[in-house]
């Protein structure tokens, strides 16, 4: 089966080069993750046509939209396309109504048509009330959900969401997104969602990609992509503790010349993870069943949620969770020594 | 005794003399001749002067060619600004300091160059009197293109301004959602820069109304024709003192409300 959006994405400027691939089935979302500056925008702009590529391809539904090889490109108002910008970008002359009735009425539509056509998708999104008003007087998450049914107005093929939630506040962040989830639901067609929130992304998406300086460095579904980060980036925005290096056995030699005793048996080169909360610090070196112990100094720490989560130096760099309480009785003072220690079955290791 | 560096800063009578005269003596040189001239108007038969045929004739065609050169400034230097604010070409840079020239060039210089070129043997005006039997120089329609070529720099320059402030992402929304370039322009750019535009046009207008050298040099002086205020001034001075200050009068409270209006246009911009 092929998919209904195919795009080899390369392009770059100033100092800046991506080569990325996408692909989205009907009724899929995906999410374009990734630090500040990867790419995620660009890969966005491409696909909706405002920004052209150097060479690969976009395809749409089978329809070819962007071959630079054969000098083919679709301009963004032929592509069908719908677009969910970062600050929404509602015309400030129109009203709500009017706003969302802009795409319907490029489609042919008379005025009184097309606006009966925006009332419903405003109605839809609980926003039939505010159809008189100008955008400045919405607030944040309105304003979102109006770019939404003006996106939507046309019915688009793919949908593209840049950012959808960064504008809001907390509170207003939580609902809007348990909309959005509701209307990327009941969308046809494909979605792709660029955030750098791994919560929206594990939300809203079926389907991860890592972005980082132009190029996916992981692509899977949620739980693959939490459960085995393959970057830095990745694991420290899921929160786990990764290290790189040869795999013999349940041994992993890592590349800072350490090695990790592990539950999985694999060969070969191997990443090792494991989360905070598995570390666990001791004063004095501690006794027992075989463990990975090493020495660290404290490099710094932070509260995080309930607990508190440390810095650790030394041979192995890593992060500790530990409870305030345990803090208190080692007496935790960035620069101190401890011991740090990790079951071996709290580490999983997977091939690289 | 210690200073208080904040303290320094914030009192407020830290002005050198040696700025504040000479800032004074300007803001005297500017004002004093409008006063002047306010104290010297003769305000009692200003009613009856107004009225006189010559006085209106002058003020009727100054207003309708003016708003005339405005109307041409606006059909063609929107779309120049548009350009130049848009569109990445080579050689924008010199399109720019063209569209400025008239901004520095003397008036005068101005209406020559229009002759040369629209005048019965320029290259443009031979053609136009051989096929449509027109002739420019000495016309009303003369004073309307004298007009707009002088302030055609100050929409261009404005409306420009005002694109390159509006967000260009709202037209790639437009864009998305199916309006192609005319009608992103039409029914989102025009709309945007709304006031941008409203603020040029009110300034090519004052400068049109203000238009002199260009104006006789091209367009002559011969009264309900081609003579307008600025022209009927220098003339009256001549021959009638109290008519020349009238006329005078009439040309400065126009300035006055447009300044005003710009003001209110300015401060009402989003």
């Amino acid at each position: 089966m092929t998919a209904l959006l195919d795009a080899h994405l390369v392009t770059g400027h100033s100092g800046f080069s991506m080569d990325v691939r996408l692909r989205a089935d009907a009724g899929e979302t995906l999410a374009l993750l990734g630090p500040n500056g990867a790419g995620k925008t660009t890969a966005l702009r491409a696909l909706a046509g405002l920004h052209g590529l150097s060479a690969g391809h976009v395809t749409l539904e089978g329809r070819l939209l962007d071959r630079p090889a054969e000098r083919r490109w679709v301009a963004p108002e032929h592509r069908g396309i719908g677009v969910v910008f970062q600050d929404y970008l509602l015309f400030p002359h129109l009203s709500v109504l009017d706003n969302v009735a802009f795409g319907p009425r490029r489609r042919g539509l008379g005025r009184a048509e097309a606006r009966a056509v925006a009332a419903g998708l405003l109605a839809r999104v609980g926003l039939a009330e505010v159809a008189r008003r100008r955008p400045r007087q919405l607030s944040g998450g309105q304003a979102q959900r109006v770019a939404l049914a003006r996106a939507m107005a046309l019915d688009p093929v793919l949908l593209l969401l840049d950012e959808p939630l960064a504008a809001l506040d907390a509170r207003t962040r939580l609902d809007t997104r348990a909309e959005l989830h509701h209307h990327l639901g009941q969308h046809r067609g494909a979605a792709v969602l660029v955030t750098h929130d791994p919560v929206d992304a594990l939300v809203l998406a079926d389907r991860l990609v890592v972005v980082e300086d132009g190029a996916v460095v992981q692509e899977g579904d949620a739980e693959t992509v939490t459960a085995r980060p393959r970057t830095e980036y990745v694991a420290r925005l899921v929160g786990l503790n990764l290290y790189r290096g040869r795999a013999a056995g349940h041994r992993v030699a890592l590349d800072s010349g350490e090695a990790l005793t592990v539950a999985d048996a694999l060969d070969g080169e191997a990443f090792a993870a494991f989360p905070p909360s598995a570390v666990a610090l001791h004063a004095e070196r501690p006794e027992g069943s075989p463990r990975n112990v090493w020495e660290a100094r404290i490099a710094g720490m932070h509260r995080h949620g309930d607990h508190l989560r440390v810095q650790l130096d030394g041979a192995l760099r890593a992060a500790a969770d530990v409870t305030p309480a345990a803090a208190a009785q080692l007496g935790l003072v960035p620069g101190r020594g401890v011991w740090a220690a990790v079951k071996a079955a709290e580490i999983r290791a997977y091939p690289a | 005794m210690t200073v208080d560096p904040i303290a320094r800063v914030r009192r407020p009578r830290g002005v050198p003399l040696a700025l504040l005269v000479p800032a004074l003596l300007g803001l005297a040189f500017m004002t004093l001749p409008m006063v002047g001239l306010l104290l010297r108007a003769p305000w009692r038969t200003m009613p009856r002067r107004l009225a006189e045929p010559e006085v209106l004739d002058a003020l009727w065609l100054s207003a309708v060619t003016a708003t005339a050169a405005t109307g041409l400034c606006l059909l063609l230097g929107l779309p120049l600004a548009w350009l130049l604010a848009r569109v990445e070409f080579r050689g924008r840079g010199l399109v720019r300091a063209l569209v400025t020239v008239p901004l520095v060039l003397p008036p005068v210089v101005g209406g020559v160059a229009l002759l040369l070129v629209f005048g019965r043997n320029g290259i443009v005006g031979s053609l136009l009197a051989e096929t449509l039997g027109v002739t420019l120089p000495f016309s009303t329609a003369g004073v309307v293109l004298a007009m707009a070529f002088v302030s055609m720099p100050f929409l261009v320059i404005a409306v420009e301004g005002a694109l390159r402030g509006a967000d260009a992402r709202y037209e790639e929304a437009a864009a998305t959602l199916g309006a192609g370039r005319w009608t992103v322009f039409t029914h989102v750019t025009l709309p945007l820069v709304a006031p941008g535009i409203a603020a040029g046009a009110v300034l090519c207008w004052a400068r049109a109304l203000g238009e002199f050298g260009a104006t006789i040099t091209f367009a002559g002086n011969f009264p309900g024709r081609t003579q307008t205020m600025p022209l009927a001034v220098y003339l009256a001075l001549e021959t009638d003192l109290e008519a020349a200050i009238v006329l005078s009068v009439i040309l400065l409270a126009v300035s006055v409300t447009v300044l005003a209006c710009l003001r209110e246009r300015w401060t009402a911009a989003p």
